[in-house]
């Protein structure tokens, strides 16, 4: 009987799954993944949701008010600054 | 002279404002979640840059640290706040409760494919500060895992179990929720 030595349990795999997608590496190749249907289900939902995080949350611009605030803010300081 | 090098700072400070601002700014927003703390907080943290900035000019890697520095403000600042209650030193040891098989679901749970933003914006809000700065650090500002590590100080290995465990929370949460009408 030839024993599988890449086959792991569920737990064994999700504990390598951090440093697997992690490091970059194509995770949906693992052994595992291809054999188990669970872990890829898990594997397509947490890349579904960084994929959601990088196309879901716009870059906001600040409003103009801001810059003015940190612009006294500043003014006051430098006065305090220079008054001692 | 003196007059002139403040005015050349000045100028030199705006355009950094002007550089740094939206991404600053943006997470300050994702990280407390209000328009009115995200204000307060991008002007300290820019407030601390200016105090700094004299310190570090003529350096000729200063702009690809700069941000870095900026981020470390926003993240001081957030300590200095004890977000959510938690501080991030705490936040960012793994609870001992949070062995990897809290992620064994049913496959018929899965996401399908979509994810609505509110939903996915409350569930990064209800995430504890630590791993929501990782999640958001990576997976919105797109950070890899080793300047993450260098900005919070931690291994590169602790960020990405944090990311991890960051997605598995996030996972829970989108799958517990059913869909809502307006309310
Ligand atoms: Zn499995």
């Amino acid at each position: 009987m030839i024993v599988d030595r890449n086959q792991l349990s569920c737990a064994e795999f999700q504990a390598q799954l951090p440093e697997l997608i992690g490091s970059g590496e194509n995770a949906a190749i693992h052994p595992h993944i291809q054999s188990c249907e669970l872990c890829r289900a898990l594997l397509a939902d947490l890349e579904t949701i960084a994929e959601a995080a990088r196309q879901l949350f716009p870059i906001v611009e600040p409003p103009d008010k801001l810059w003015e605030q940190i612009e006294s803010a500043i003014r006051q300081e430098r006065a305090v600054h220079e008054g001692c | 002279m003196l007059a002139r090098a403040q005015a050349g700072d000045h100028s030199a400070f705006a355009q950094l404002y002007s550089l740094h601002k939206r991404r600053i700014y943006s997470l300050c927003l994702r990280m407390v979640g209000n328009i009115a703390e995200a204000e307060d907080l991008t002007q300290e943290a820019f407030l601390q840059l200016h105090r700094k900035i004299a310190t570090f000019r003529g350096d000729s890697a200063f702009s690809t640290w700069r941000h870095r520095l900026a981020i470390n403000v926003v993240l001081m600042q957030l300590r200095k706040k004890a977000l959510n209650q938690i501080s991030l030193d705490e936040a960012m040891d793994p609870a001992p409760e949070e062995g990897p098989g809290r992620s064994f679901g049913a496959p018929d749970l899965t996401l399908s494919g979509t994810i609505d933003r509110l939903a996915l914006e409350r569930a990064v809000g209800d995430l504890p500060a630590g791993y929501r700065l990782i999640f958001i650090l990576h997976d919105v500002e797109g950070y890899e895992h080793n300047e993450i590590a260098s900005m919070l100080e931690c291994s590169i290995g602790n960020s990405k179990s944090q990311l991890h465990k960051a997605r598995l929370k996030l996972r829970d949460a989108l799958h517990i929720r059913p869909k809502q009408e307006a309310q």
